[in-house]
């Protein structure tokens, strides 16, 4: 917080006191609303002159204000509001900006030629609030199909089908969507030709084994190798942000498993951090020790598919069996535990759904005994390759200028040389009490990235049997009165309880009034859930950052020059999943 | 020679019934020792461990919708796929299998094999471009080079063998390894040799024309029915094809210890030859189109012509 009044001292400095309207929030971020004139201004200020600058562009995205209960909150009226999040690696220190754009369809100054990352964020902004940014290079839709009419997280634009008329597919509507779908080069701002060869476009995707999903990439190519590579992403898009508008704070919790779809229950985390900061719960030890326990197994398990699907991407055929049974393994722990497998929707508000069963030791014991000589083996089989090397030594470099610049974090990040983990330098649920390191390479490219990969889950590992040993006992609740589903054990032993609880179980908790942000170390890099609560039984607004949407972003900039071959290395140590990116 | 007529046709039935077979019987053996190196069962429900897939592949294959796409180019996309059987078949007729089993004794059967291995090309080649699919094009152009290129390592690296054997017949090739096999003073020829047929036959490692996970199926992406039948034969009888020249030039064809008559020696020589092919499907990674052809011509290469030079020089010696 020291931290916080000084760079509001320095910007008021700068900028004059009557600026900047400070606004409290949850997660004790300082957040600043900005007159909309000077945001380039000061996001410039921020960025690359203020000491101990915000290099990284976190987050941007934007809240529909129009329908908002804004109750006691004195903050500035505006029918949309854009969040900036900005985050400083030297002060560990994230800061929120927030500009109030009036109008029904406004227009704010683009920043993309502050942040490169700020491009497709903008464009995401644009597609679901229909607000356009002056000065962006390719201002159109990014997620949605370019057809599709109006901007589906304005809050007028339905949220469910019933909601919207009988759907039906006339014959121009036909001839429309067809002609949508035609190629043209040059709505992607690609040239057929150069002064000295024609180039040829293919089409990878959104059907290809190479692209692990749904993706769309445009290649501009100049015989094998790549000129231009174009991401067209949004067929995996599931409206995630809007259905949590409409669900309630703990039915919306299945959903986030289905976010990055590898990550299990880590992604319950990411959310249920920002839900518990709203309601100012503090969970028990043992809760602790159990969300972080089945966060690094889904951690083991979300690298393990990554590094069978690597492989398999450069041609090597076995380890994607060996590493999916070893996968296997790890479901059969967390089937035990949680009953599910990949989506497990196992952690509550203020909790876990059920505590421990009997017996979970040995699981996680014989688990533990095993995977390190398997991980030994796959270093003599994959990583040790040469021809694995030839193919990943190299290939897909970028710098830790560049990676920042792009919003890159998580392992992709580490493979640069920088030791950035959430886990340890902003430790959440107890990470504090682990022993563990922070893998790190340091040429950021294909194969760096394998090699930190691969260093997590030996770490992975230590904090699972860490969990193990140290297991305290307790509740597996909260008895905090927004715990959801609350705790049975004295609703009949007094009335407040009992409506307390009868409230919570029917309409589900009501979340106070008032916004967090969380983020965490999920498997791809930094997940932060942005929600927005107007004291209501459901999110006001619930915001997804999502490391693989940058990761992907940067895709045309790394993969230029190198061959069609290189690109799959490229997407493959990438690590991303579609869910991850579109949401 | 009245007498001889029947035999010889005996033999051509023979030898073609029993490729077509193994071609077949291999898609089963593939897949079933895949499995086992992958910790997984493969196919085990029709037949007895699994045998009747082979029927039910065929089956599938022969009625599956022989589609030819409207933009491509009809004649020759017809023809690409019979190309690569039929000069993989009649690379067959050169095989010694045992003394007395071979369709046709050629004085130069050595050089009809390399010709018959040059046709295969054309298959990727044609259909890769007859295709008329971006896919395919970039398949056809990366096995256009790779096969043209290691042709000549392949063609170089049997000089050897001949040198040493001095003839162009495979019989009498054979019959010069009645001392010595020559994989032991042909160690780097034969190392050549083998790579060079891997990227004949495009198998992973150096399944670059294909790259299932760059190119989707690379040359024969719009293949479907029996003519990607064709292709898929085509291979298997090329990686039998290959094992089998290994055997005759390097691994003294049929001959072997007295308690198992010659063509055992030669089936299990080549069996074992066909579980390498397999063994190398399951474990290599595939390396870059541009890395292999470097490897060729920067390594391979000079290598082969080196061993050519120590071999003739030794030859000439041995003999002056």
């Amino acid at each position: 917080m020291e931290n916080n009044s000084s760079t509001l001292l320095q910007l008021q400095t700068r900028y004059g006191e009557d600026t900047f309207t400070q606004q409290t929030t949850k997660d004790e971020m300082l957040t600043l609303w900005v007159p909309m004139d000077k945001i380039v201004d000061v996001l410039t200020f921020l960025k690359k002159e203020v000491t101990e600058p915000f290099k990284l562009l976190f987050d941007l995205t934007a809240i529909d204000e129009r329908t908002k209960n804004r109750g006691a909150n004195h903050v500035p009226k505006s029918s949309f509001t854009l969040v900036y999040h900005l985050f400083s690696f030297t002060r560990n220190e994230f800061i929120r900006l927030k500009v109030g754009l009036v109008g029904d369809f406004p227009t704010a100054p683009s920043i993309s030629s502050l942040w490169a990352n700020a491009n497709w964020y903008e464009r995401e902004v644009y597609d679901m609030f229909g607000i356009r940014f002056s000065g962006h290079p390719h201002m159109s839709r990014i997620l949605m199909p370019r057809t599709w009419v109006g901007h589906p997280l304005r809050k007028e634009h339905p949220a469910r089908a019933t909601e919207m008329g009988p759907f039906q597919l006339y014959d121009d509507k036909v001839d429309l969507e067809q002609a949508a779908l035609k190629f043209n080069p040059e709505e992607w701002g690609l040239q057929r030709q150069s002064d000295d060869s024609d180039f040829m476009f293919l089409n990878i995707g959104p059907q290809h084994p190479g692209t692990h999903g749904v993706l769309r990439i445009i290649l501009q190519l100049d015989g094998e190798d790549i000129v231009d590579a174009i991401p067209d992403i949004g067929f995996h898009h599931r409206g995630a942000e809007k259905m949590g508008e409409r669900q309630s704070w703990h039915t919306y919790i299945p959903y986030t498993d289905r976010i990055d779809y590898l990550g299990g229950v880590m992604n319950n985390l990411a959310y249920l951090q920002g839900v518990e900061k709203l309601a100012g719960i503090e969970v028990p030890e043992r809760v602790k020790y159990i969300r972080v326990m089945l966060c690094e197994l889904f951690r083991i398990a979300s690298h393990l598919v990554w590094y069978g699907t690597f492989a398999q991407d450069i041609g090597q055929l076995s380890p994607v069996f060996y590493m999916f049974s070893d996968r296997e393994k790890i479901f059969d722990i967390i089937e035990g535990i949680c009953g599910g497998r990949m989506h497990p929707n196992w952690f509550r508000i203020g909790g876990v759904a059920q505590d421990l069963p009997k017996g979970w030791e040995a699981l996680v014991q014989s688990f533990i005994d095993y995977f390190p000589k398997r991980l030994k083996e796959y270093d003599n089989m994959v990583m040790k390759n040469s021809i694995f090397k030839a193919r990943t030594v190299g290939i897909g470099i970028f710098t830790l200028e560049e990676a920042i610049e792009w919003g890159v974090t998580g392992p992709n990040l580490r493979a640069c040389g920088m030791d950035w983990d959430f886990r340890k330098k902003r430790p959440y649920s107890g990470y504090e009490m682990f022993d563990f390191e922070v893998p790190t390479a340091s040429n950021g490219d294909c194969y760096d990235r394998a090699i930190v990969r691969v260093a997590e889950m030996r770490q992975s590992l230590r904090i699972v049997e860490q969990c193990l040993k140290n297991m305290p006992d307790g509740p597996f609740k909260s008895d905090h009165p927004l715990t959801t589903p609350p705790v049975k054990k004295n609703t009949m032993h007094d009335i407040e309880t009992l409506i307390t609880h009868f409230l919570g179980v029917s309409w589900g908790p009501v979340i106070p009034a008032g916004e967090a942000m969380s983020c965490i170390e999920a498997t791809k890099g930094a997940n932060g859930y942005y929600l927005t609560s107007d004291g209501n039984t459901s999110p006001y607004r619930v915001r997804i950052r999502t490391p693989s949407f940058p990761h992907m972003q940067m895709l045309p900039y790394i993969s230029k020059g190198y061959t069609v071959a290189d690109l799959l290395s490229i997407l493959g140590a990438m690590d991303y999943v579609l869910a991850d990116i579109d949401r | 020679m009245e007498a001889a007529a029947p035999n010889y046709f005996l033999i051509i039935g023979g030898v073609l019934f029993v490729m077509l077979n193994v071609a077949a019987a291999l898609i089963w053996i593939e897949r079933r020792m895949l499995a086992l190196w992958q910790d997984r069962y493969g196919p085990n429900r029709a037949g007895p461990f699994g045998l009747l897939i082979i029927a039910a592949d065929s089956l599938k294959l022969f009625f599956k919708q022989d589609w030819t796409p409207p933009f491509a180019d009809k004649p020759v996309f017809v023809l690409a796929p019979a190309i690569v059987v039929v000069s993989v078949l009649l690379s067959f007729v050169v095989i010694p299998f045992a003394p007395g089993i071979i369709v046709a004794d050629l004085n130069i059967g050595l050089l009809f094999f390399l010709a018959m291995s040059s046709m295969g090309a054309y298959s990727i080649i044609l259909g890769g471009w007859a295709s008329n699919n971006k896919y395919s094009l970039l398949g056809a152009m990366r096995g256009a080079a790779q096969m043209i290129s290691y042709e000549v390592f392949m063609g170089l690296a049997l000089m050897g063998v001949v040198l040493m054997a001095g003839s162009f017949n495979l019989r009498e090739i054979v019959e010069a390894q009645s001392g010595l096999w020559f994989f032991i003073p042909q160690i780097l020829g034969f190392v050549i040799f083998f790579i060079a047929g891997i990227a004949e036959t495009h198998r992973l490692p150096l399944d670059i024309p294909e790259a299932e996970s760059e190119l989707i199926a690379g040359f024969h992406s719009e293949y479907s029915g029996m003519k990607f039948g064709m292709f898929f034969i085509g291979e298997y009888m090329g990686i039998t094809l290959i094992s089998c020249m290994v055997v005759t030039l390097y691994f003294g064809g049929w001959l072997g210890p007295d308690f198992l008559p010659p063509i055992v020696w030669f089936i299990i020589k080549v069996a074992a030859f066909l579980m390498i092919f397999i063994l190398l499907r399951a474990s290599m990674p595939r390396p870059r189109y541009d890395q292999l052809m470097e490897f060729g011509w920067k390594i391979l290469l000079p290598l082969t012509l080196l061993n050519l030079m120590v071999t003739a020089a030794v030859v000439l010696w041995l003999e002056g």
